[in-house]
């Protein structure tokens, strides 16, 4: 058994390779699937509270049944039952909708934390659904929510790797193959927990100071 | 009994009924509000008469009965003897005649001072922004809150943000005004600046105004009637003057001895 010795050389070598699949798998599928779970969660949240009870019952059963089934089953489901389908498409649309079901849980919390009393005020002003949404509800609903979401964004990001499972090449797994190939598997994969300990580390930071110029201290 | 029948009421309750579960909290309730009338409700709490106030603004669904505006139904309506549920839009449409300020002012904490009172009147009337901006700046004067404007409801004080929900509920120009508790929330210091602003409101318009309120100086100040709720019940009504110095039920003598 040799010792290891850390080899700059691999560093420089395998770091191309490692960025490439982080720019084009890795963040896209997360901004991608990201921007579907905030949208998605939204409209079921909405539709949660807009809906009558039966219907809502069969929203909730779908969104728990999505929730309680691990993300690598419904990849494996979706990319062989569609086999029309890319892996990297298949991979953003099973994040951004599992995503989207947390997600909705975080609005629906958050939604439930704007008072009674504004939702009476927009009556009292004869504003129409649309207009309660958009300029009363959502707005303050957002505030409690932005720090919830962001760190979903974050955790979806770190699941990424699942992405393996269909044979996509994002980060984590562009340094497994590098080491398979050369047998160098300390660097590559250092470089990939790095990347990834760079990459959200400010995002969380962006999440803490959007929370705080989002609080209701003018 | 007032009756359907009466000259063009601004309010009518006909055989008005409002359970919670199991829980009846008006029965039978008929009584009617000309225009220009300012009715005070007094009683008792659980009496029903903030629930009288939400049926009239269609926060609370009618449990039987039908509630008129300027004869026109309300939520619900006759139709060949039967009793049938308005539509939302229906229901909408007669409720831009009718304003409300709660007790916790339910400004919204998002919006601006002025963007709270040009809301309505922009995206529900359709009043240019320009249009409503200047009627909102007049309204802010008339409150005593014309350098308010482009801060936010919680930047204010308790009174300061009722003015501006009352300002906001006159800029849609509401031929009815309902008053639920306005000074209830307010410190006993700040609740002169909020009824001096409505007894100037009712001195200079000829709005129909529903109060609740335990301010009886205010009641006897403002109303030409004052209505006494127990239990669901109208238990006597009368002028403030007479109500307050010469009731005549012993169930309001116990109330108004209780209250000062």
């Amino acid at each position: 058994m040799t010792e290891f010795e850390w080899n700059w050389a691999t560093v420089w070598d395998v770091l191309p390779t490692l960025l490439g699949a982080f720019f084009q798998v890795t963040l896209v599928v997360t901004v991608v699937s990201t921007a579907i779970a905030a949208v998605l969660g939204l409209i079921i949240a909405m539709l949660r509270r807009s809906v009558p009870k039966p219907v809502d019952a069969v929203i909730k059963f779908a969104v728990d049944f999505i929730r309680m089934t691990p993300i690598v089953v419904q990849l494996l489901l979706v990319y062989y039952t569609f086999t029309n389908l890319s892996a990297m498409v298949c991979g953003i649309i099973v994040f951004g909708i599992h995503y989207s079901t947390y997600m909705a849980e975080v609005y629906r919390a958050g939604i439930d934390s704007v008072p009674a009393g504004q939702w009476e005020a927009t009556t009292a002003l004869s504003m129409s659904k649309g207009r309660t949404w958009r300029a009363v509800v959502i707005p303050q609903a957002l505030r409690a929510t932005v720090p919830a979401l962001g760190n979903y964004a974050i955790s979806m990001f770190k699941d990424t790797p699942f992405l393996i499972i269909i044979g996509l090449v994002e980060l984590v797994n562009a340094g497994r193959i590098y080491g398979a190939n050369t047998f160098n598997y300390t660097e590559p994969l250092t470089l990939v927990g790095i990347i990834f300990l760079a990459a959200s580390y400010p995002t969380a930071l962006l999440v803490g100071r959007l929370e705080k110029r989002l609080a209701f201290s003018y | 009994m007032p009756s359907a029948t009466d000259n063009n009421p601004a309010i009518l309750f006909e055989d008005v009924e409002k359970r919670f579960g199991d829980n009846v909290v008006l029965k039978d309730l008929n009584f009617s509000v000309a225009k220009g009338d300012r009715v005070t409700l007094i009683g008792p709490s659980g009496s029903g008469k903030t629930t009288i106030l939400r049926l009239v603004m269609t926060l609370e669904e009618l449990s039987g009965g039908y509630i008129y505006i300027e004869d026109d139904p309300l939520a619900y309506e006759k139709r060949d003897g039967k009793r049938v549920a308005l539509r939302e839009k229906h229901r909408n449409e007669i409720r831009k005649r009718i304003g409300m300020v709660f007790q916790q002012f339910n400004l919204f904490p998002n919006m601006t001072v002025m963007e709270n009172i040009i809301e309505a009147p922009v995206h529900v009337l359709g009043m240019s922004k320009a249009d409503a901006k200047a009627k909102a700046q007049g309204l802010l004067d008339q409150v005593g809150l014309a350098d308010k404007a482009n801060q936010h409801p919680l930047q204010l004080s308790g009174g300061q943000q009722q003015r501006v929900a009352i300002a906001r509920a006159l800029a849609m120009d509401p031929d009815i005004l309902l008053l639920d508790e306005v000074t209830s929330a307010l410190d006993p210091e700040i609740v002169g600046e909020v009824l001096a602003v409505l007894r100037q409101v009712a001195e200079t318009t000829d709005i129909t105004m529903l109060i609740v309120t335990h301010e009886m100086q205010f009641a006897k100040d403002v109303s030409n009637r004052v209505m006494m709720f127990d239990g669901g019940h109208i238990v006597e009504e009368n002028t403030p003057e007479e109500m307050f110095s010469n009731p005549q039920e012993e169930r309001t003598k116990q109330f108004l001895h209780a209250i000062v």
